[in-house]
Parts: C-alpha cells; structure tokens; sequence
C-alpha cells in the first residue's frame, strides 16, 4: 500500500535522511525506530507532504504522491508528535475544522465525528472545550483528529509522549482496533515497549539510513555483538547493540 | 482552492478571535476609548463654551488705568482664564502647574509704556513666569498680551487723563529727544492734533475712542463637506484608531500563525490536500474580516456618541475600511513570514507598527509635521489610509476621492503579500 523510496532530504549541509526505503501493507503496524536526530520525524514530514524531499518517492499503491493538493493525501491521516489541537475550541468543533479541510459534507462530517470519538472514548466531552481536557484526553482527540477522513494509511510521530499508563492503553487498543480494521499504521516511538507490544515490522534508522529492517522476531535473534538483558534478548538490546551507546542530544 | 476548506479555514480564525476575550477587548474597547480620548484633545471648531481656555495669572504692581485695563481684557478674553493675585502666589501655582502663564505688571508701567509709545524711549518691562512643559500656550499667551497691551496702551495715551499727561511731558521733553529734527517735527504736529483732538470733547468722561485695534475682523469658514457642518475631531480621531488597532490585530494574527506552527497546528494543515494559496489566502480573508469588523465598530461607536457622520460616498468608506483591513492582514502575513518566534515576531512588529501609525498621522493630524516629513509620510500606508477616512468623513468628498487611497493600500497589501509568499516557511519538520 504505502511505498517508500529512497528518499533524501538535506538541510543546508546536514544530510538528515539519506536514502531511506520501506513499505507498509493494510492492517500491519510498522515501528520506525531511531535514536535523536536519525531523521525519523523528517521521513514521516516527507510521507505527510510537508517536505519535499531533494529526490526519492512516496508511492501510495503504485502512485506517486505529488504537490500539496494530491488527492493522494486524503488516503493519509497524520499523528503529529506536538498536541496540534485549538485549545480555545471544543473537541467537536475541532474536529470540524480539521474535517472540512478534507472537502467532508456536513453529514459525513457528522457521522466521521462520532466515529472518531467513539473509537478514542471521548464521546461524551465533545462538547467541552481541549483547554479543559487531561493530557490523555488530548493526546486521544490528537489520534481522532487524524482519523477523520478515514484514512487508509495513519502516520504516528510519538503519539504517546506524555501520558499515563491508562491514556497509553486505551491509545494501544485503538490502533489495534484500527488495525483490525485493515489500516496501514506508521508508528515512531523512542519507546522500544511500545513497538515490541505494536509492530508487526521494525524499521531502524541511523545517521538517515535504514540500518535494520525486521519482524521483532527477526531482530531479537542471538547476534554476536548483542548482550542480552535480564538473561534475553530485547528490542533494547539490539537496538543499543545497532546504534551504539553514545548520547544523541 | 477547495472552498470549503477555505471557508472553514476563517470560520476557525473567526471562532478563535471571538472566544478570546482579551483579544476582542483590544480590537473593539481600546480603538473606542483611544479615539474617544484624543477626539476630545483635538476636537477642531468647537463652542466656546466647550472649548477648553488657558489658565493665566495676573499681578498687577501698577494699578494704573492703563495696568487695570489690561487686567481687564486679559479677564474678558475668551481664550483665557485670568485670575489675579500676589506675584508668590502666581510663582507657586505656576511651578504646580496650576497655570500656564503669569504676567506681573511692573510698577510704573503704565507710565513707562506711554511715554514709550511715542517717544521710543526705555520700555518697561511685563515679567513672565511660565511653566517650561506648556511652551505652545506661552506662544499663544505672548500673542494676546500684545493685543491687549497695544489696545490699553493707545487708548489711554489718546484719551485718558493721564495720557494727557503723557502727551504733555512729551511734548516738552521732545527738543531734547535724539532723533531727527524732521522727525521731532512731524512727531509734535501729530501729539499736538491729538491735544486738540481731547480738548474738542473726546475724554474719559465722553465717548472714549478704543485706541489702537486690530484693523480687520475676521469671518472664518471651515471647509468641510457642507457650510453648516463642523469638523469633528472624533472623525479623525476615531480612523486613526481604528487604523492602529486594525494593525495591533495584524500583529496578534501574526503572532497565532507563529504559535500554531510551534505547537503542530501547521504540520495538520499541510497534510491536508489543499494549496499553499488557500491556507495564506484564508489568513488574509479571516484578518479582513476582522480588521473591518474593528473599524465598523469604531464608527458606528463615533457617529452615536460623538456625532462623527460619513459626509461623502459611504461606499468610498467602505471601499477604504476594506482596503485598510486587506493591507492590515496582509502586513500581518508579511510579520508572520518574517518572524522565527512569537516572542521576537512581537517585540519588532509593535515598534514598526507604532511608526507607521504616527507617521501616518493617525495620532495627530500629519499637518503638524515639517513639511519634509510630511512628503516623506506618503510611503507609509496609514497614511492614505488615514487621508481616505477623512476625506470619506468630514471632507465630504465623493467617491471618486477615494479611488486613489484604495489603490494605493490595495498596492501596498500586494507588496506584503508577495514578500510574505517569498518568504513564507513552508517545510515543517
């Protein structure tokens, strides 16, 4: 379904990815995992359409997606990693606004906010204004705002920094259910927890390139440079064990 | 440009504006209160009754006739409120700031200015203690004593007893005046006509001629729209404000676009499928709106309480708010590119707003600025902005009059507008 090639950004002399290529299939959740700075966030900002990469593609069932109006881009819902919500407003109205960029009518427009509600818990506090909302509640309307149009494929950049261990759960199960609902989920997380329980498939980048590419399974393999951790081998581990344990600040 | 979105897109700003209470006090109550303060500082013609007089002290040392008559129309005058009393007195309410001015007549000057007025002999001295701070109402003080002084003076020397008096000694003392004897000749035919002149009958106790006067009166006719229509200082007032606080919105409307990009509300919108058009455009539509919105509430405040009416094209008005407005927004879209942070974006985005508005004249009529400065204002937009209102208001002109200020602004919102879409940042990481 999603289809990523060789894609290349630059920022003035810093090369912040440099040539990464991977591919997502409906209802599996891909962990794209890197330490700081190894051009996770600027992947996903060129899969959403808000870089335009210096060369490479981002195909969308054999499609290439191209310019800020590609009709592509409806096919794709964005988690950012910031709670990008209008406090002033209510999580219905939010959601509105965010709705009708997508072209929606007011009746599937409606329909797509009970939907998205329902499936993040928050259905009775539509009507409330965010600044009032917890920092789960926020980061749930967060995940519901990307889900409005129905995309087929959901872009996630950290989307649970900053929550309890409820509000993380209850964000869990639904990607679960969305998933089950056959959705291509991209999911970047510095929480290695998180992609062992999610992932169906993990992608590690470093230094912009893609250094690994696997099932868990595949990557938590007996290697001969990973020390194992309490007596086995996690996520963690080879993580460390591909990316070196020098600090990314 | 998918319309909806676009739509939807200054719905939202709309919506945001208006629940932040802070927000909508600053661009509706302070152009209201503003204006309303400065329209009464220039009002323009008003009733003398209404108008404001400038507190002067009087000492009089002489009590003479000629020191009491001064006294006197220094009281009469409309333009002042004299009170008279002790020269300590007079030193310590004008160092309060209580009055403008203090004038101590001298003793003896009556006297002395007399023979002065003819034989150009030592002059006496009036003592002015002024305050520094009202320099513009010493000017006009200084004005009206000569006035004043002049018309005593001269109507005692020509008819009062002791102007006689004056003519006398004058007359005697004139063989040994230095000056020429041609002009000692002429100068005595001149004080004995007017010996003559008293001794016909015209004294004190008669009819007195009211010595030396303004040779003129004046018939003033302020040129607005019609005859019988005063300007209005809140008509000016009331479009400067509303002009400045058009741009204070300007700024704040940068400031949000700064902060949604810093808390991710871009990075949503750009993954949305519509056009970098849509989303700048929709900034400058929801600004406009708003801008109008101010200025329509400042007038409509002015013309109920202050009586400000739109004596020319009402659709010239119009055409001028929104002009006004779409270059206010467009501004504000020009800060929004050029700024890197919320905070950085305020701190010099207020500083040249504040220039532009004074320079534009939207403080004080930009009649008061050396002429050199006022050409230089003519590269500012609040100034034509400003020049529109009026011409719209209390000038009266038609529509016609406001063609060029609208182009001009509508000039100046491409500008900002080009140089915002140059220098727009579109790549959110």
């Amino acid at each position: 379904m999603l289809e990523v090639q060789d894609l290349r950004k630059s920022f003035g002399t810093l090369v912040a990815v440099a040539g990464v290529s991977f591919q997502l299939e409906p209802g599996r959740i891909l962990g794209l995992l890197g330490p700081n700075g190894a051009g996770k966030t600027t992947t996903v900002s060129m899969i959403a359409g808000l870089i335009t990469p210096d060369r490479g593609d981002v195909r969308i069932d054999g499609q290439r997606l191209s310019g800020d109006t590609d009709p592509l881009k409806r096919r794709i819902g964005l988690v950012p990693q910031e709670l990008a919500l209008y406090d002033e407003l209510t999580a219905f109205d939010n959601l509105r606004f965010f709705g009708s960029l997508y072209g929606l009518t007011r009746v599937e427009l409606d329909r797509a906010i009970g939907t998205a509600l329902g499936i993040v818990g928050l259905v009775e506090r539509a009507r409330d204004r965010v600044k009032a909302f917890s920092g789960g509640m926020k980061r749930r309307l967060n995940l519901a705002a990307g889900l409005l149009h129905d995309p087929d494929i959901l872009l996630l950049d950290e989307p649970t920094v900053g929550v309890d261990p409820q509000s993380r759960n209850a964000i869990f199960d639904n990607l679960d259910e969305l998933r089950r609902q056959g959705k291509a989920l991209l999911y970047t997380t510095h929480y290695m927890e998180e992609a062992e329980r999610l992932a169906d498939r993990i992608v590690i980048i470093d230094h912009g390139r893609v250094i690994a590419n696997d099932t868990l399974a595949g990557l938590t393999r007996v290697g001969p440079d990973v020390e194992p951790k309490d007596g086995r081998l996690t996520l963690e581990s080879v993580f460390l064990a591909m990316t070196g344990r020098s600090l990314r600040d | 440009m998918v319309p909806t979105a676009f739509a939807a897109l200054i719905a939202k700003d709309l919506k945001l504006f208006l629940s932040d209470r802070r927000a909508v006090i600053l661009a509706f109550a302070m152009p209201v209160a503003i204006g309303s303060f400065f329209g009464m500082l220039f009002p323009g013609s008003r009733s003398t009754e209404t108008q404001s007089r400038i507190p002067i002290l009087v000492v009089d040392l002489d009590t003479s006739d000629i020191s009491r008559a001064m006294t006197a129309a220094l009281a009469s005058d409309k333009n002042l409120s004299s009170e008279s009393t002790s020269i300590e007195q007079a030193r310590d309410r004008v160092r309060r700031g209580n009055a403008a001015v203090g004038i101590v007549i001298p003793q003896g000057f009556g006297d002395a200015a007399g023979r002065a007025f003819f034989s150009g002999g030592e002059k006496p001295q009036l003592q002015l203690l002024y305050d520094p701070s009202r320099g513009m109402e010493l000017a006009m003080v200084r004005g009206l004593i000569t006035q004043h002084v002049m018309e005593s003076v001269s109507r005692e020397v020509f008819t009062g007893e002791r102007g006689r008096k004056v003519i006398d000694d004058t007359i005697r003392s004139l063989d040994s005046a230095a000056m020429p004897d041609d002009q000692k000749r002429l100068l005595r035919d001149m004080l004995e006509s007017v010996q003559r002149f008293n001794a016909a009958g015209n004294t004190a106790s008669t009819s007195r001629t009211p010595g030396i006067t303004l040779p003129y009166d004046v018939r003033e006719e302020a040129m607005t729209a019609r005859q019988s229509t005063n300007y209005n200082g809140f008509a000016h007032s009331f479009a400067g404000m509303g002009l400045q606080f058009m741009l204070m919105g300007a700024i704040n409307f940068a400031i949000e676009i700064l902060v949604e990009r810093q808390r991710g509300l871009w990075k949503r919108l750009r993954s949305a499928p519509i056009s970098k058009l849509t989303l700048l455009g929709s900034k400058v539509g929801s600004g406009t709106v708003i801008g109008t919105l101010v200025m329509l509430v400042s007038f409509g405040f002015a013309i109920l309480v202050w009586g400000v009416r739109i004596e020319g094209s009402v659709a010239g008005f119009i055409g001028v708010t929104i002009a006004s407005a779409v270059m206010a927004a467009s501004y504000g879209l020009l800060i929004a590119a050029l700024g890197k942070t919320p905070n950085a974006a305020r701190g010099a985005s207020v500083l040249a707003t504040l220039l532009m508005v004074m320079l534009g004249g939207a403080w004080v009529p930009t009649f008061v600025f050396p002429a050199w400065l006022q050409r230089v204002t003519l590269i500012m937009p609040t100034r034509w902005a400003v020049d529109g209102f009026d011409a719209m208001t209390w000038r009266g002109f038609g529509l016609s009059a406001a063609l060029l200020p609208i182009l001009v602004l509508l000039g100046f919102a491409a500008v900002f507008w080009l140089l915002a879409l140059a220098r727009f940042r579109w790549e959110e990481v």
